[in-house]
């Protein structure tokens, strides 16, 4: 099995660490030519989804990757990532890979003085530790989007098909069980 | 407050492969969004204005800052004097998200820098070599910045910084481990810390770029030497054109290694701005708080 993490801009290394502490293999996408290499999965870490968003498309990646989702590709989004997924965003107008159906809210705990670490059941997986970094939260999920996990009534973890989204950061935790979900996806859609 | 240090450290990461740009206006701090800017430093003027102008340099007002703050949606830095914890306690009211503790101001305390660890809002710091930075972090900055030589347009210091600094933690990571009582009396800073960097092969924080970066070719440089992400200052307001420039920048810390890519991004920018060499300057700011 081996991962693309989008390495636009971010938190990638982190996530990468992460996943080679599982034993999955990953490499870095950066630009079109490293498309070439094929992923059974694909994983947007947390930066700013605007500088991701923007260089997604100036890079030449948008198309290509759009598509590997639209077919089914696990992806796995975490906080920038949720926002890049997301069909819509309640208080910005730019829309980016827009291929799930959440509405979000972008830097909804406000500036980084918001900014917190919470303990909270994640279905299927049992009380993580989540830590959240000028966080968004969901709105409201459409169609067969599934709510995986609520902070305070708010939103933080869903999945639809196979795109998962957490608006905190299980990369910068020890706890490895958001990832092991996530290959179990992947290993799932793979029989 | 512990926990507050690593959310601090956490926001850090998050701007890692990025770009932090000083902008002037709200207008500026829109371009510079738009051109895919990480975050960024909200200052009355740039380095080389600060450094024409001359006189005694302070924070910036902080409605002008509120004005940044409402016009773009990525986190807002700012900067206080050096030991001025009065003017980080004002821009710690206003919820800035990140407070520049920066030599390119005047110095208000020739001795002591501000005790970060009492503040909830993060704090990035200068330094020149990894005894600075060590010192800063005890400090409680969650952030590393190289000093270079602000406003100049010239790369030669920060370069220099950053060497200074990776070829320390090289040192360090190979030495055995009773040598690092007599570097952590030397450096002037905590054993623990510098038992971090032996084991780790880094700092404990995020670790930028600053200080004269004008041009793609010059992100790539620092990137390659071990920065994790760039401050451009007057390198890209100070340019003939700012939006283009901007934006180079951003894809070039991106795709640091890539020299071909690296070579498209470079044609047709315009004028960069006009460098000053570091012998024909008056002023080290890089000097400023040890």
């Amino acid at each position: 099995m081996k991962i693309g993490v989008l390495a636009l801009q971010g938190a990638f290394a982190e996530h990468r660490r992460m996943l080679s502490s599982l034993g999955v293999e990953s490499f870095e996408i950066r630009q079109k030519r490293d498309l070439e290499r094929s992923y059974d999965g694909l994983i947007i870490p947390g930066g700013e989804s605007t500088v991701q968003g923007k260089l997604l498309i100036e890079l030449d990646l948008f198309e290509s990757i759009r598509k590997d989702i639209l077919s089914d590709v696990p992806v796995f989004g975490t906080c920038a990532g949720l926002l890049l997924l997301a069909k819509e965003i309640e208080n910005d107008n730019r829309k980016h890979l827009a291929t799930m159906d959440i509405k979000a809210v972008r830097n909804a705990y406000g500036r980084q003085l918001g900014s917190f670490h919470a303990k909270e059941r994640f279905e299927g997986v049992g009380i993580i530790p989540m830590t959240f970094i000028r966080a968004p939260y969901i709105a409201e999920t459409y169609k067969n989007t599934k709510i995986l996990a609520k902070v305070d009534d708010k939103i933080v973890a869903a999945r639809e098909g196979n795109q998962l989204v957490t608006a905190f950061h299980p990369e910068l935790t020890d706890d490895v069980s958001v990832h092991e979900y996530f290959i179990d996806m992947i290993r799932r859609r793979e029989k | 407050m512990e926990n507050r240090y690593e959310l601090n450290k956490n926001l850090a990461q998050m701007l890692k492969g990025g770009v932090i740009m000083d902008v002037t206006t709200p207008e500026q701090a829109k371009i510079a969004e738009e051109a895919g800017a990480c975050a960024v430093m909200a200052l009355e003027r740039i380095p080389a204005d600060i450094r024409a102008a001359g006189g005694v340099s302070r924070m910036s007002d902080p409605k002008m800052i509120k004005g940044i703050q409402e016009a773009v949606s990525i986190p807002v830095m700012a900067k206080c004097r050096i030991g001025h914890f009065a003017e980080a306690q004002i821009l710690q009211a206003i919820e800035i998200d990140y407070i520049d503790e920066s030599e390119v101001l005047s110095p208000a305390d020739d001795k002591y820098h501000i005790d970060k660890t009492k503040f909830s809002v993060p704090f990035v710091c200068g330094a020149k070599d990894l005894g600075e930075a060590l010192r800063r972090i005890n400090e409680g900055a969650s952030m590393i910045r190289t000093k270079g030589e602000p406003g100049t347009g010239d790369i030669v210091q920060a370069v220099r910084h950053m060497r200074l600094m990776q070829s320390e933690i090289r040192r360090i990571s190979s030495m055995a481990e009773d040598e690092l009582f007599d570097v952590a009396k030397q450096l002037q800073v905590p054993y623990d810390l510098v038992l971090y960097v032996h084991d780790n092969k880094k700092l404990p924080v995020v670790n930028f770029a600053a200080g004269g970066v004008a041009t793609p070719a010059d992100a790539a440089l620092m990137m390659q030497l071990g920065a994790e992400g760039v401050f451009v200052g007057s390198g890209i307001f100070k340019s003939g054109n700012p939006k283009k420039r901007a934006a180079a920048i951003v894809k070039a810390v991106t795709n640091y290694t890539d020299a071909k890519l690296l070579a498209e991004l470079s044609e047709d920018l315009g004028e960069a701005m006009v460098g000053i060499n570091e012998q024909e300057i008056a002023l080290l700011m890089a000097e400023r708080g040890k």
